[in-house]
């Protein structure tokens, strides 16, 4: 039976990616944003909450390297910490979203009696207008999840679950077509022959199967989160003003662009990076994965 | 198709009115509608024009320009006749003695935008339109207490009140309660009144302009009222209202583009209006009405142990109850900071929750500008607070001083939050900060715990203010009975949850007083208890700020009356 | 064919209830007041008495049942009223805003003009150059144009509009002084100078709005290229010895454009629900700053129906989109469905 899969791609996946130059710049770049908010605390000690009422706007200087905002906190404290949630919720929505959308679409590719009902739903959530569905989340259960996660930890959930629950979809469409093309392959069709039950086909052969198009969707599905969490913030439906994340600092800096220039560059430049980031890992993957891209 | 017909009809009085004004004085200031447009951006767009049905400021002074009470304050508070022809007072006998009844007399040959002529009628149909049952009409209240009016000729109107009224100047007074025409009105009344769209889009008044095409939540035009009765007024001959955006854009289009001639309510950091300003377009005026941003201590236990009884009389609260630890955080607030930072020209320290007019100012608590960190600390001292457990918290028998401070999602008030917090860990108090959705906190849902009154919290803020020029009802919001609580839904005016029998009286006092100079007396010792009970910690007076071009010539600023009040004399200045 | 799509809108017309439905009941749910904007200085009698003049004390059925009844029935009829001058809905009550106090269509109806011109605009520029950028980078993968194009599209998408609006606001407005930073919705065109004027106003919402259209289509037009410029027969045309051009045009592209069309088929309905963020830093009121104050009023009539127009828009573009599926793809005719 094994030796009717398809040879295990790992090896070959990674040598050509390696050979991606952007894919490897855009990891380089990744993960040395996401090790410097993670560490960030230790090496910037900093509280980003801190007000220095009189160092108000300042410049950058050696105590504060990128200079302080209109109530003097520390523009690099509150950019680590803001990084740090504005990953976070770009990872965790990505989780949320590729989960949902990979389950819908493997159940929707494999059988056939579940695949009209869940397209259907598919559309239906396609249709549902997301930042209204999200501004009545936010209202609906905001009040709740702050009872059971702290003020804090509940607008995190909120807002993640808000942004996963409404950008499952797209996944969902790419793995179940990847599927029905996988479904009348030769390995899965003698697996079935042989007896072997649906769920052990999924989870031996489907899903390793699908794992390109999920990564690649899962790639993009960061970037994604990263900006809707911006957007929401600039409309007050996300975060609120004193919880700074990358989106909630250049919103509220847009404010003083032509004055103090560099409050806004700091995070755009940053989200900016990491949606470019992200997007050269995507494309990466995807001609790394993609077996007929290597025949040229 | 109508408005253009309006529009013709007004030209071909444009032509009009200039000859025959023009033996009066130069043709260059005579002619009506002579400086063209002029624009005004109102970054929360009007949605209606009948403020009956509103309430909100924005359509307010929106309707202004087209609807006129019969008296409205200037710029000092002074109360000045508009349609009437004078102020009725005790002196000139338009108030009775026992000031029971009001009588007003119309100008004499007044017109509607139609030619029609505006008649007492018409003042009597609006008090029936407001009051009428299913109707839900926001302003009501101006016409609380009126028992009938008479009218005993088409230009007099007589108001008699079920009980003397020592302010009979409400109704009909200011942009709140503006005169409505009782032949566009008369099948809106009651639960008809939302199904008149056309009126409520375009009512028929007296103002300056009349009203050529609105579109709600987008934009408004008006071209001059071809019937207005004074000649040569106004000026521009078109007004454009458009909504949209944001108080930084806006300020931008007036102060560095140039697109708009005036720019309305620009609450944004003070810093970045003076930049704006500095470019040298427009300028930016101030004026200061009653509105105070203001901390509340919570005089009752908010704690969810105590179930539905949270936030109610019965449970007082476990340390804002002590005096001396409302003085601290009283006395730990820099308000001339928050000032700088919050609001520059648009706010000025108080320590007054009435702030003006200037014969109601309390010269008593002026002390609580300065910061004291180093008294507030011996207060705490004094009264047994000290950090027993060293975490850096305060604390007494087992009770820490830490407490959630919530207010409202805005950018100014989470900056205020944020340093109040600070000033207050100076003084060993822990803070826990929240913020609610505005439409929430200021909802008034009773199924919400998050709603201002309920007040789920030890402090929270937000700012207040009393309509006109008259304390009253304002002061008598601090009566005992007027708690929420979950008898009246939490349906009350005394956020604070503050019960004082001596407060009560003074209520009481005031309500019987007729003359001024006691009622002001009243209002400063009412106003003082509260203050100085520090149970209302006032922060801010928080005034209106707008811009104007420079070539815009009229304005004047009034923060007791629509800001366009004055329209009709606003001009396009011609260059020096 | 014909029964499949006949199967598909009859499939639409439960789905699209149970969406009103779902919509009616979240929207039911959320807290806020429409009364919440009101000063403080307005009492809670008063109050009270403004929510019941607007119905909302009444139960939640019988106000889904009349949302539906106005919705199918009475805004239609006024609608053809309009159109025709007959007065069918004359007696009928209206949706009615809770903000305005007007007809909730009627308001919808103004705001498309703006929203067309402005969102719908952006989105044929960026389809105008998404289309050529993703075939020529595709063309020549790897290629100085392709990585320049993949930067620039990729850059354009990441910058949150609002930055990039009051960017452009800054530069060209404030600094330059070209372009207006306000748009005016009541401009008419009428001839050249206007139409000038209606294009300079134009010019920087279409831009901020279009960078990200263009960013996305570009993106999965060179992707679908890539796809079919790697099928066999595209080697079967080289091989043949057809020009570069031809079989790019000819085989490539051709096949490409069915995803392609599809992708901007799907697209469409996000035109009418505007662009919130853009419409509201360039004060375009179009349908997405008619939604987001409705939103913040607490106008659940207006909410509501905004959003399940929306929704309409996006259920028959689905439909739409599975149909020239079909015709353009043989294969899938037979199995009925993609």
């Amino acid at each position: 039976m094994t030796l009717l899969s398809p040879p295990r791609p790992g090896h070959t996946v990674w040598r050509r990616f390696r050979r991606h130059r952007g894919a490897v710049a855009g990891a380089a770049v990744l993960g040395f944003l996401v090790l410097a908010v993670l560490l960030g605390p230790w090496l910037w000690s900093l509280d980003p909450t801190y007000i220095d009422v009189r160092a108000r706007s300042a410049g950058p200087s050696p105590a504060h390297p990128l200079g302080t905002d209109q109530l003097g906190r520390d523009m690099l404290a509150r950019l680590l910490a803001g990084g740090r949630v504005s990953i976070a919720v770009g990872l965790a929505a990505m989780a949320v979203s590729l989960g949902l959308g990979t389950l819908i679409g493997v159940l929707a590719g494999f059988f056939r009696r579940l695949d009209s009902l869940l397209m259907r739903l598919t559309d239906l959530f396609l249709a549902l207008p997301v930042i209204p569905l999200v501004l009545v989340a936010v209202m609906l259960f905001r009040e709740p999840l702050n009872h059971s996660f702290g003020p804090q930890a509940g607008i995190f959930v909120l807002v993640v679950l808000a942004i996963g629950l409404t950008s499952w979809m797209p996944t969902a469409r790419v793995v179940r077509g990847a599927v029905l093309e996988l479904k009348e392959r030769e390995f899965i069709l003698a697996a079935r022959g042989i007896g072997t039950p649906d769920a052990a086909i999924i989870t031996r052969h489907v899903l390793p199967n699908v794992a390109s198009p999920i990564l690649v969707s899962a790639a993009l599905g960061t970037a994604n989160a990263i900006l809707t969490e911006s957007a929401l913030s600039f409309l007050g439906l996300g975060f609120p003003p004193d919880f700074p994340t990358w989106g909630r600092l250049l919103s509220d800096a847009t404010v003083y662009l032509q004055d103090y220039p560099g409050r806004a560059l700091w995070p755009g430049g940053l989200i900016c990076l990491t949606v470019l980031g992200v997007n050269y890992l995507g494309d990466g993957l995807r001609d790394a994965f993609d077996i007929r891209g290597d025949a040229r | 198709m109508n408005f253009r017909r309006i529009r013709r009809l007004a030209m071909a009085f444009l032509t009009l009115a200039g000859t025959l004004a023009a033996p009066l004085a130069t043709a260059d200031e005579a002619q009506r509608g002579r400086d063209g447009q002029v624009s005004i951006l109102y970054w929360q767009a009007p949605s209606i024009l009948n403020p009956y049905l509103s309430g909100g400021t924005k359509d307010l002074e929106a309707a202004s320009l087209v609807l006129e009470p019969l008296a409205r304050f200037d710029e000092t508070g002074t109360l000045v006749p508009w349609l009437a022809e004078s102020v009725p007072s005790v002196e000139n006998g338009g108030v009775s003695g026992a000031r029971d009844t009001i009588t007003w007399v119309l100008r004499e040959g007044l017109e509607w935008s139609d030619g029609t002529p505006v008649t007492s009628a018409d003042v009597v149909f609006t008090w029936t339109y407001c009051i009428a049952e299913g109707g839900g009409c926001a302003l009501r209240e101006k016409f609380d207490g009126i028992a009938a009016i008479d009218t005993p000729d088409a230009r007099t109107i007589v108001i008699r009140f079920d009980a003397p009224r020592p302010n009979p100047h409400v109704a009909f007074v200011g942009a709140q309660s503006p005169i409505l025409q009782e032949a566009q009105f008369k099948d809106c009344l009651g639960p008809r009144a939302p199904t008149c769209t056309g009126a409520n889009f375009n009512p028929i008044g007296t103002g300056p302009f009349v009203v050529t095409d609105f579109r709600p939540n987008d934009v408004v035009q008006f071209a001059a009222n071809p019937h207005y009765r004074e000649p040569g007024k106004p000026a521009f001959s078109e007004v454009v209202i458009k909504g949209g955006g944001d108080a930084t854009a806006a300020a931008r289009a007036v102060l560095e583009t140039g697109e708009f001639d005036y720019a309305w309510n620009l609450q944004i950091d003070p810093h970045v209006l003076a930049n704006m300003a500095a470019a040298g377009r427009g300028q930016v005026v101030s004026a200061f009405g009653t509105l105070v941003e203001r901390v509340v201590l919570n005089q009752t236990n908010p704690d969810a142990a105590h179930g539905a009884r949270r936030s109610t009389l019965g449970h007082p609260h476990p340390f804002l109850s002590d005096p001396a630890v409302r003085q601290a955080l009283s006395l730990a607030i820099d308000r001339a900071l928050l000032v700088e930072i919050g609001y520059g020209p648009a706010g000025r320290i108080t320590c007054n929750l009435i702030p003006a007019p200037d014969i109601y100012v309390s010269q008593a608590n002026d002390g609580c500008a300065m910061q004291d960190l180093d008294r507030a600390r011996a207060l705490l001292d004094g009264a047994g607070w000290t950090d027993s457990d060293g975490d850096g918290v305060r604390d007494q028998d087992g009770v820490p001083l830490s407490l959630v401070f919530q207010t409202s999602t805005n950018a100014v008030r989470q900056d205020f939050q944020a340093l109040i917090k600070q000033w207050w860990s100076q003084i060993g108090v822990a803070t826990e900060l929240r913020n609610i959705d505005a439409s929430v906190f200021f909802g008034g849902d009773p199924g919400s715990p998050d709603t201002f009154q309920k007040f789920y919290a030890d402090a929270q803020m937000f700012a207040g203010a009393f309509d006109g020029t008259d304390p009253e009802s304002y002061l008598s919001s601090w009566r005992c009975d007027r708690i929420p609580t979950p008898e009246n839904q939490w349906q009350g005016s005394n956020i604070a949850r503050y019960c004082q029998p001596a407060y009560d009286a003074l209520v009481e006092d005031m309500r019987e007083a007729g003359d001024i100079e006691r009622r002001a007396e009243l209002a400063r010792a009412m106003n003082d208890m509260l203050v100085q009970d520090h149970v209302i910690l006032p922060l801010v007076n928080r005034g209106r700020v707008s811009a104007h071009a420079n070539d815009l010539g009229g304005v004047v600023l009034n923060p007791w009356d629509s800001e366009l009040w004055n329209i009709a004399d606003w001009h396009r200045k011609t260059a020096e | 064919m014909l029964s499949y799509a006949l199967r598909r809108l009859l499939f639409a017309v439960p789905a699209l209830l149970f969406i009103a439905l779902v919509l009616f009941a979240l929207l039911e749910l959320a807290p806020g007041d429409p009364m919440a904007q009101l000063p403080l200085t307005i009492p809670p009698e008063v109050r009270a008495d403004m929510r019941a003049a607007l119905g909302i004390g009444e139960s939640a059925h019988i106000r889904f049942g009349k949302w539906l009844w106005q919705l199918f029935a009475v805004e239609p009829m006024a609608l053809a009223d309009r159109a025709l001058g007959t007065d069918m809905a004359a007696d009928s009550q209206r949706m009615i805003s809770w903000q305005t106090r007007g007809p909730v269509m009627d308001t919808i109806i103004q705001r498309l003009p703006q929203t067309l011109w402005v969102v719908g605009m952006a989105y044929v520029v960026g389809v105008l150059i998404a289309l050529p950028v993703g075939v020529i980078s595709a063309c020549r993968q790897h290629s100085v144009f392709d990585q320049a194009g993949t930067f620039v599209t990729m850059v354009g998408y990441s910058v949150p509009p609002f930055f990039s609006g009051v960017l452009a606001i800054v530069i060209f407005s404030v600094q330059l002084g070209w372009l207006p930073s306000i748009y005016d919705t009541t401009h008419q065109v009428t001839d050249w100078h206007s139409f000038t004027v209606q294009l300079r106003q134009m010019v920087l919402p279409v831009m901020v709005l279009s960078l990200q259209t263009t960013a996305q289509l570009s993106r999965y037009t060179r992707a679908a290229m890539l796809d079919s410029l790697h099928q066999d027969y595209v080697r079967t045309a080289r091989a043949k010895g057809l020009s570069e051009t031809a079989v790019v045009l000819g085989h490539g592209l051709r096949n490409s454009l069915i995803p392609v069309v599809t992708v901007i088929a799907l697209g469409l309905p996000q035109v009418f629900g505007g662009a919130i963020i853009t419409e509201q830093i360039f004060k375009v009121n179009g349908l997405g700053q008619l939604l987001i104050t409705a939103i913040q009023a607490g106008d659940l009539p207006m909410v509501q129906t905004i959003t399940f127009l929306l929704a309409v828009m996006v259920v028959l573009a689905n439909i739409a989109a599975d149909l020239t599926y079909g015709l353009l793809d043989p294969r899938i005719r037979q199995e009925g469905r993609p």
